[in-house]
C-alpha cells in the first residue's frame, strides 16, 4: 500500500505534528474526498535531523549566516523570502545570509516544494523560522552568558548583541558561535519577532538573483557542466500506452559522437559525445513500437469520462437536496468544461547525473529532492542513501513538469555509461508526456427560492488521474518510471462512502457559497445549508499531476460562473448576491476590496454593450488564501476575439512576506491564468497527443494586448501566513467568463474560450 | 568537422564542429555561455536569441557555418553584473523576471528591435515581441521594463 500524505486532512494540525514522524494513513480513506495530492510538504526525519538546530542554520567565523532549507526557488521568489525571514529572526542584514536549497546532502527533508505550501510551512511557528527564533534565542543566551547581563537587557542588530543603554558592551555572532555547532534543540517556544518590529520582513526586498538573471550569468540546470560530461537524449513511445518491439542499433552505427544507444524495457535514449551529436541520433535511431490501446476520441472525451468506472466520492451531503429542488420556485441548470493543461515550462526539463558503480549524484530542477532520491534508487536499484540530489533552478514550473522524469533519464543515462550525462528534453518530448493538469466536467444544479435567494446547490464532477508526483515510492508517477515497469496510481472504482468530517475542500470541489456541514459542523466559507457534492476520478490516458491551482482552478471556473448565472437570472448585482450567500468574513472582504478599486457600479447582467465586466473570487483551498478579481473586457461579436482591458486583484494571505514579490505572483497568476482561459488546450488523435509544439499550444506571447493588472494588497495580521502563488490564477477565467456574458449576453461554459467558442455561443445566445 | 572562426561578445574564437550545428549548442557546449537557453529547439519561442550583425537571431534554428566570422552577442556580453546594459538595468529595477529563463530572448529581442526602431509605437513593439514567450507570464513588468528603457535612450 502506497503512502501519501493529504493535502487537506486538516492541513494545520498535520503541519504542526512532529516533523520527524512519517504519518501513515490509508490511502482509500485520505484520497476520497477527490483531494489532489500536491504533497508530500512536511518536514521529515533524514540523516539531516529537523529538531536540531544546527540543521537549518550556521553561523560562521565572519558571523555570516548559513541557512538549509527544503524549500527552494522556482520563480515565485521563495529564495529571497526565506533570506528575508533569517534575516529578520536575526537581525542581520540580508547580505549576510546565505541560503542553500533542497541539496539532500545538508539540508532537510522537507518533501515537495508545492502547493502554495512553502510560505505556511517555513514561515509559521515551525521549521526554518521557528529555527531562526531559536536561534536569535541561543544567541541572547551565549551572549548574556559572556557580557554578565540578563538577556532582557540584550538586543541584538546587524550581527552584535548589544546591552541596552551601553555601547561600550557588546559582541558579534561570529564572537559567540562562529563556526561552530549550536548542539541545541529547535525550540517550539522560542519567540518570533513581533510583526510590528519587522524590518526587513514585510518590505519589498529586491529578489536577490535578479542582476545574475538580468545578465545571463545565473547558473540554471541547463548550465551545470561535469568534467567528461556526455551528453543524451530519449526517444518516446511513437503512441500512447505502446511498448518497444524492436531497437535496430545499425540504424545509428557509426555516427559521429554516438557513445551508446540504451534500452531498459520501454526506456530508450542515446548517449553522445555532444548534444547536437545526440539530438541527431536520437532522432534517426529506427524504434519499432507496438500500436498501443489507443485513445478515446477528443470530440466526444467529456461524455466518455462520465460513462467510466470511478473512484466516487461525497465531500458533502446534506441530503435534502433533491427534496428542495422539488420545492423550488426556480431551478437553473449547467454543464462546465475544462481540458487537459500543461505546464509547458519555458526550457524543456533538464538535469546532470553522474552514475559510478552503486552511487549516483544527480543536479535537478526538481521540486521534490528528498522524493527524487528514492525515485532516481528505485529506477536505478540502489540505496537512497546512495544518491545525492542537489537541487539546481530550472526553468520556471508550475507544477510537476519534466523535472522528475528528466532526472530519471540522467540516472538512467548516466548508468549505462557510467559517465556523467547531461540530458535536456526536446520540446516534444516536453509536451507530449508531461504530467497535465486534469480535465474536468463539472454539473451544476441550483434552487432558487421566491426571494431570489439560493435554497440549495448540487455538484458533481467528472475528471481522470494518472501518476502524479511520485512521492517516495511511486516512480511509475512519471513517464519515465512507468517505461521501466513502475506502474503509475490509476484510480480505483469505488462507491462514494457517507462524508465525514471535518469538511475538506483542498481542491474547492465545494463551492464557496456553501456551509459545508458535516455532522453538525459547517467549515464552508458561504450559507447555503442545502448542499450536495459528489466526484468521480476516472482512470486517465494521460499522466496528470498538479499545475497551478490544480483542480481548484477547473472547480472555481464552474462554480463562479454558475453563482453568476443564478445572480443573472433573479436579476441580482454578481457582487452583492456573492456577498450575500458568504458568510467568511475574509472572503467577503477581498469581493468587497476588488469592486471598490474597480469602481463596481451595481449591475444586472448582462449589460449587451460589447464591454462588460464580471467578478469571481475564492477562498483558496478553503483557508490557503483570499481572493477576488473584477475583469474589464471587449468581444468582438463578429470574431468572438476577447480582449481584456484590465483585472483588479484583491487578496489577502495574511501577514505579507514581500509586497512587490506577491504583486509579482499576483500579475503572473493573473496573466497565466488569461492565457490558459483564452487559448491552451492538450489536443490529441487516435493514438498521440498532438500539442507538441508552441503551434500546436497556444501560449499568450509577450506581444498579445497585455490587460493592466491592478493589485491591492490587504496585509492582516494576527493570523497565519498562507499561499499566494496559486490564488489569482485559480478565479481568472471565472471573472473573463462573466465578463462576456455581461458584454453579451452569452454564456461561454467551456475553456479555452476560443474565437469559435465565442462566435457558436453568441449565435446561441436566447 | 571544420574549422569555424566565431567572434563573440568581443572575443575570437576557432572552433572544430560541424558547421550544420545549430550556433545554440555551440555558445553553449563549446563556449559554455549561459545567456542563451534551448526553449524550444524550433524557432519559436526566443529563448535562445543572439544578436548578430545588429538582428535578432534564433541561435537554435542557425547553423553555425551561417555565422563564421560575424560579431554575435548573448546576454552575458550586452553587460555585466557589476556594469548592466540600460535595458538590464530596466529589468533589474522593474525586478521584471520570475525564474528568469526567458529573460535572454525577451532583453535581446527588444534590444535589437528598439535599436531599429527607437521611436516604435506601443502597436509595432508588440509586433515585435510577437513570438516572444514567458511562460512565467511576467509580461506586466517586462513591457514597462522595456518602456522606460526606450524612453530613456530617446
Ligand atoms: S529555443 Fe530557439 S526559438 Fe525557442
Ligand atoms: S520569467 Fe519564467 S519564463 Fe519568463
Amino acid at each position: 500500500m502506497t503512502t501519501k500524505i493529504p493535502t487537506a486532512v486538516d492541513r494545520r494540525a498535520f503541519l504542526q505534528m512532529s516533523g520527524a514522524l512519517v504519518v501513515s494513513f490509508s490511502a482509500a480513506s485520505i484520497l476520497d474526498a477527490a483531494d489532489v495530492v500536491q504533497g508530500p510538504f512536511d518536514t521529515r526525519g533524514s540523516h539531516v535531523d529537523p529538531t536540531q538546530l544546527d540543521s537549518w542554520l550556521a553561523v560562521g567565523a565572519d558571523g555570516g549566516v548559513t541557512a538549509y532549507t527544503g524549500k527552494c526557488e522556482f520563480g515565485q521568489g521563495m529564495y529571497t523570502a526565506q533570506i528575508q525571514l533569517v534575516a529578520e529572526e536575526l537581525s542581520v542584514p540580508v547580505s549576510r545570509v546565505k541560503l542553500i536549497q533542497c541539496d539532500t546532502s545538508i539540508c532537510p527533508d522537507q518533501g515537495t516544494t508545492s502547493g502554495s505550501q512553502s510560505t505556511p510551512t517555513n514561515f509559521n511557528e515551525r521549521n526554518l523560522a521557528q529555527a531562526a527564533a531559536t536561534a536569535r534565542e541561543a544567541l541572547l543566551r551565549l551572549a548574556s552568558q559572556r557580557l554578565g547581563v540578563p538577556v532582557d537587557r540584550l538586543s541584538a542588530s546587524d550581527g552584535v548583541v548589544g546591552v541596552k543603554g551601553d555601547t561600550g558592551k557588546r559582541v558579534s555572532y561570529g564572537e559567540l558561535v562562529g563556526g561552530k555547532r549550536f548542539d541545541v534543540t529547535v525550540n517550539a517556544h522560542a519567540p518570533r519577532k513581533a510583526v510590528a518590529d519587522w524590518k526587513v520582513m514585510g518590505t519589498p526586498v529586491p529578489r536577490v538573483d535578479m542582476t545574475e538573471m538580468a545578465t545571463g550569468t545565473f547558473e540554471f540546470v541547463h548550465n551545470v557542466r561535469v568534467p567528461g560530461m556526455l551528453h543524451g537524449r530519449v526517444v518516446r513511445p511513437a503512441s500512447v500506452g505502446a511498448a518497444v518491439a524492436s531497437v535496430d542499433e545499425a540504424s545509428v552505427r557509426g555516427m559521429p559522437g554516438l557513445v551508446k544507444v540504451v534500452v531498459r524495457k520501454n526506456f530508450v535514449g542515446v548517449v553522445c559525445e555532444k548534444q547536437w551529436q545526440a539530438i541527431q541520433a536520437a532522432a534517426k535511431l529506427k524504434v519499432v513500437w507496438t500500436a498501443g490501446p489507443g485513445l478515446p476520441a477528443q470530440h466526444d472525451f467529456y461524455d466518455h469520462l462520465r460513462k467510466q468506472p470511478a473512484r466516487d466520492a461525497a465531500v458533502v451531503d446534506s441530503k435534502d437536496v433533491d427534496q428542495k429542488m422539488t420545492a423550488a420556485s426556480s431551478v437553473l441548470k449547467a454543464t462546465y468544461l475544462h481540458p487537459y493543461q500543461m505546464h509547458g515550462s519555458m526550457g524543456t526539463s533538464c538535469a546532470v547525473a553522474d552514475v559510478q558503480g552503486n552511487k549516483a549524484t544527480v543536479w535537478s530542477p526538481t521540486q521534490s529532492a528528498y522524493p527524487t532520491r528514492s525515485g532516481v534508487a528505485a529506477v536505478l536499484g540502489i540505496p537512497p542513501d546512495n544518491v545525492r540530489v542537489i537541487y539546481v533552478r530550472g526553468s520556471g514550473c508550475y507544477g510537476i513538469n519534466g523535472a522528475d522524469t528528466v532526472s530519471y533519464d540522467a540516472a538512467l543515462l548516466s548508468h549505462a555509461v557510467g559517465k556523467p550525462v547531461r540530458i535536456q528534453l526536446s520540446r516534444q518530448d516536453e509536451m507530449a508526456w508531461e504530467n497535465y493538469g486534469f480535465a474536468y466536467v463539472i454539473d451544476q444544479r441550483a434552487a432558487v427560492d421566491r426571494s431570489g435567494t439560493i435554497a440549495a446547490w448540487d455538484c458533481e464532477s467528472w475528471s481522470p488521474s494518472l501518476g502524479g508526483r511520485p512521492g517516495y515510492d511511486q516512480p511509475g508517477n512519471v513517464v519515465t518510471g512507468m517505461l521501466v515497469g513502475f506502474e503509475p496510481a490509476a484510480p480505483a472504482p469505488r462507491a462514494a462512502g457517507a462524508p465525514r468530517g471535518p469538511l475538506r475542500n483542498g481542491s474547492n470541489a465545494v463551492p464557496s457559497y456553501l456551509a459545508g456541514c458535516i455532522d453538525g459542523s459547517c467549515n464552508g466559507a458561504g450559507t447555503i445549508k442545502s448542499e450536495r457534492v459528489v466526484t468521480h476520478t476516472i482512470a486517465s490516458p494521460f499522466f496528470t499531476g498538479p499545475l497551478r491551482s490544480p483542480a481548484r482552478l477547473q472547480n472555481t471556473f464552474a462554480h463562479e460562473c454558475f453563482l453568476d448565472e443564478i445572480a443573472a437570472h433573479v436579476k441580482a448585482d454578481p457582487v452583492e448576491y456573492r456577498v450575500r450567500h458568504l458568510s467568511d468574513p475574509r472572503l467577503r472582504e477581498v469581493v468587497q476590496a476588488a469592486a471598490k478599486a474597480a469602481k463596481w457600479q451595481p449591475r444586472q447582467s448582462p449589460q449587451r454593450t460589447g464591454s462588460g465586466r464580471g467578478i469571481a473570487c475564492v477562498a483558496y483551498e478553503g483557508d490557503n488564501g483570499y481572493v477576488a478579481m473584477v475583469a474589464d473586457v471587449d468581444v468582438d461579436q463578429s470574431s468572438g476575439r476577447i480582449r481584456v482591458r484590465k483585472l483588479v486583484v484583491a487578496q489577502d494571505c495574511g501577514p505579507i512576506t514581500n509586497p512587490d514579490g506577491m504583486k509579482n505572483q499576483i500579475e503572473g497568476g493573473a496573466l497565466q491564468g488569461l492565457s490558459r482561459a483564452l487559448g491552451e488546450e492538450v489536443t490529441w488523435d487516435e493514438r498521440k497527443v498532438t500539442s507538441i509544439d508552441w503551434r500546436t499550444y497556444h501560449s499568450l506571447p509577450l506581444g498579445f494586448d497585455v490587460p493592466e493588472v491592478e493589485s491591492v494588497l490587504i496585509n492582516r495580521n494576527g493570523v497565519e501566513a498562507s499561499g499566494a502563488g496559486e490564488t489569482a490564477i485559480t478565479i481568472v477565467a471565472a471573472a473573463v467568463g462573466n465578463a462576456v456574458f455581461d458584454a453579451t449576453g452569452a454564456r461561454i461554459r467551456e475553456v479555452p474560450f476560443t474565437p469559435e467558442r465565442i462566435v457558436a455561443a453568441l449565435r446561441a445566445r436566447s | 568537422m571544420s574549422e569555424i572562426a566565431l567572434n563573440v561578445n568581443g572575443s575570437s574564437h576557432r572552433l572544430d564542429v560541424d558547421p550544420t550545428t545549430p550556433l545554440l549548442y555551440v555558445l553553449s557546449d563549446d563556449l559554455g555561455l549561459r545567456g542563451p537557453k534551448l526553449g524550444c529547439g524550433l524557432g519559436q519561442c526566443g529563448a535562445c536569441t543572439v544578436i548578430v550583425r545588429g538582428r535578432a537571431v534564433r541561435s537554435c534554428v542557425t547553423p553555425v557555418g551561417t555565422v563564421a566570422g560575424a560579431e554575435i552577442t548573448t546576454l552575458e556580453g550586452l553587460g555585466t553584473a557589476e556594469k548592466p546594459h540600460p535595458l538590464q538595468q530596466a529589468f533589474i529595477d522593474e525586478q521584471a523576471a520570475q525564474c528568469g529563463f526567458c529573460l535572454n530572448g525577451v532583453i535581446l529581442t527588444a534590444k535589437a528591435f528598439l535599436d531599429q526602431k527607437p521611436k516604435a509605437t506601443d502597436a509595432e513593439l508588440q509586433q515585435g515581441l510577437g513570438s516572444v514567450l514567458c511562460r512565467c507570464f511576467t509580461h506586466v513588468r517586462m513591457l514597462r521594463a522595456i518602456k522606460k528603457y526606450q524612453e530613456k535612450r530617446a
